[in-house]
């Protein structure tokens, strides 16, 4: 059924460390290699030698340029004011890994004809049943965020499975039942968690880091969330570009003075 | 959004076969009984529209990646626009169907008017809620800001029923049955229809997104510019949601479309209205035609220049 389930107390998703991320691909790599064997493989790539090589990826990670804040300039938003200290900020490069956000209500699920697109009641993560989708493409289409990658060779819709196969998979040592990209990120910039219970350690860090939702005001609750870089100090301002530098040569010990007093000659 | 040649031809044949049900059912089903009523006409009024509803939906499997499950697709209806659309197409299918083997000779029933009468009373609902049904896919998706446009349903109801009534120029006008309705409805239509388009294209004309990239990845009070993409080549999302060409000729397009769509038909209603016999039979034919090219052209500026939130990130 693409009719919603009841929310679930149970909301597994990612919190990504924007701060942290360094923009290495390795949980995008990582994703395609578990996922090309999974239970939503393969994620088939077409020409992958050829001239254009195109391919289905459940995540995919963007660089970006944030550019300088001044220290006066006003957004006008109290909310915003509230998040953003109103200190200048410098320009920053931005690594932004983007993948399904499992949204509370998501609209790639209900605008689905087939029921192929569900949310799990028991831990709300967002699947496609590949045997039941016609490749209408509308999920994609319904989805703001970019979640949802149709393959041509396939015919259906693919999508990042939050690696069901992987964190209830008994078969894995306890260690390893953790999506794959969170497994392979080097500086700890993913994590993996219950964002249903707020006592969780993913829950804490969002309260900690001041965790946003992307575009809310679309109104699909997503579960994921994401963890804006610390505030950064604006080099120049509060630093003196260039000082004549004093040395008060009575507080020197007497032997750097007898020196300083010989080189001054 | 990607103007899909398949879903151009569906949304425009099989909303215009609607708009003929449309018209056909509703005369049928509250109208004086026509000198040919039992004969071939308004049967081949009911086969045309079928004609062009299938064309339709034969197109829209096209763009499906398995069409030998769209059978899966009517299973949805309480949440999913295009699930409800299936239905009710489904559903017109089957008593178009029932009320062209009820007017040919095959089955004599004793009482057919009435039965082609109920069946139409059924059949001009149904057609109504298809064409709607297609145009709430596209006017339910918040993230294409320019399709929740207000006048995005009644512009496609609008335009199955102008196409459907050119169409049902000819049935009416060789039963005798108000050629000057028919030219006054077209007339009016084709005003209506292009002061409509007119507010659309004037509403998204600046083609600004209601969101910023900042909004996108999480940061609502920055200015954010891309520096890298995620990969070298493009993807899905590029080709499906980024499509730029329209941008270019919108304006041009937008002409050739109000000319072929609106002022050709307004043109050609004009001697319906005024001439005692209701022109000449090629009128309506050629309106028709310059219609449906007209709305093809619009269908494609439709998809063409709408902009996907997605687009946001790239």
């Amino acid at each position: 059924m693409t009719d919603l389930p009841p929310p679930s107390k149970k909301k597994l998703g990612l919190v990504i460390d924007l701060d942290t991320c360094v923009g290495c691909h390795a949980c995008a790599v990582s994703c395609k290699q578990w996922n090309a064997g999974g239970i939503a493989g393969p994620l088939t790539d077409e020409q992958p030698y050829g001239k254009d090589p195109s391919g289905v990826w459940f995540n995919r990670v963007h660089s970006y340029e944030v550019a300088a804040t001044s220290a006066c300039a006003s957004t006008g938003s109290i909310a915003a004011e509230a998040a953003q200290p109103a200190m200048a900020l410098p320009a920053l490069t931005l690594y932004f890994p983007r993948s399904c956000l499992h949204c509370e209500t998501p609209a790639c699920v209900t605008v689905c004809p087939t029921g192929a697109s569900y949310k799990r009641a028991e831990d709300g993560i967002v699947l496609v049943d590949e045997d039941k989708c016609i490749g209408c493409k509308l999920c994609s289409w319904a989805c703001p965020y970019g979640a949802r990658e149709y393959s041509a060779v396939e015919g259906v819709m693919k999508k990042c499975t939050l690696c069901v196969d992987r964190i209830y998979n008994e078969q894995l040592p306890e260690a390893d039942r953790q999506p794959a990209c969170v497994q392979a990120c080097p500086t700890r910039a993913r994590h993996f968690g219950d964002l249903g219970d707020p006592e969780s350690e993913v829950s804490k860090l969002v309260a900690e880091r001041n965790g946003v939702a992307l575009m809310p005001e679309l109104g699909y609750n997503p579960v994921n969330r994401y963890l804006p870089p610390r505030p950064r100090r604006a080099g120049g301002d509060d630093v003196p570009a260039s000082q004549e530098e004093t040395l008060d040569a009575a507080k020197l010990p007497p032997l750097l003075r007898w020196l300083d007093k010989v080189l001054s000659r | 959004m990607n103007p899909a040649f398949s879903v151009i031809v569906f949304t425009t044949l099989s909303g215009t076969g609607f708009g003929l049900w449309f018209w056909l059912a509703l005369r049928i089903a509250l109208g004086d009984r026509a000198e040919w009523f039992d004969g071939i006409g308004w049967a081949l009024g009911l086969i045309v529209g079928g004609v062009l509803v299938a064309i339709g939906v034969i197109a829209s499997l096209w763009h499906l990646g398995k069409p030998m499950r769209v059978w899966r697709a009517f299973s949805q209806w309480r949440s999913s626009w295009m699930s409800r659309e299936g239905v009710f197409a489904i559903a017109s299918m089957g008593v178009a169907a029932a009320a062209v083997l009820v007017q040919s000779s095959f089955l004599e029933l004793p009482n057919e008017p009435i039965v082609m009468r109920a069946l139409s009373a059924l059949l001009a609902p149904l057609s109504l809620a298809a064409i709607a049904s297609t145009a709430m896919i596209y006017g339910s998706l918040k993230t294409i800001p320019a399709w929740r446009h207000r006048l995005v349903v009644p512009v496609y109801l609008l335009f199955a029923l102008l196409g459907g009534g050119l169409l049902f120029g000819p049935f009416a006008s060789t039963t005798l049955d108000l050629p000057r309705a028919v030219g006054a409805g077209v007339l009016a239509g084709a005003i209506a229809l292009a002061a409509m388009k007119w507010r659309y294209w004037r509403a998204i004309e600046d083609g600004a997104l209601p969101l910023s990239r900042g909004d996108a990845v999480g940061l609502p009070s920055r200015e954010v510019s891309v520096f890298e993409r995620p990969h070298t080549e493009a993807n899905y999302l590029n080709r499906e949601m980024g499509f730029v060409v329209a941008r270019k000729h919108a304006r041009k397009l937008r002409m050739i479309a109000l000319v072929l769509f609106a002022l050709v038909p307004a043109l050609c209603a004009l001697p319906m209205l005024l001439l005692p016999q209701g022109g000449p039979a090629a009128l309506y034919w050629g309106a028709a035609l310059s219609f449906q090219l007209g709305a093809l052209v619009e269908r494609w500026l439709f998809f063409a220049e709408a902009k996907h939130v997605v687009t946001l990130y790239y």
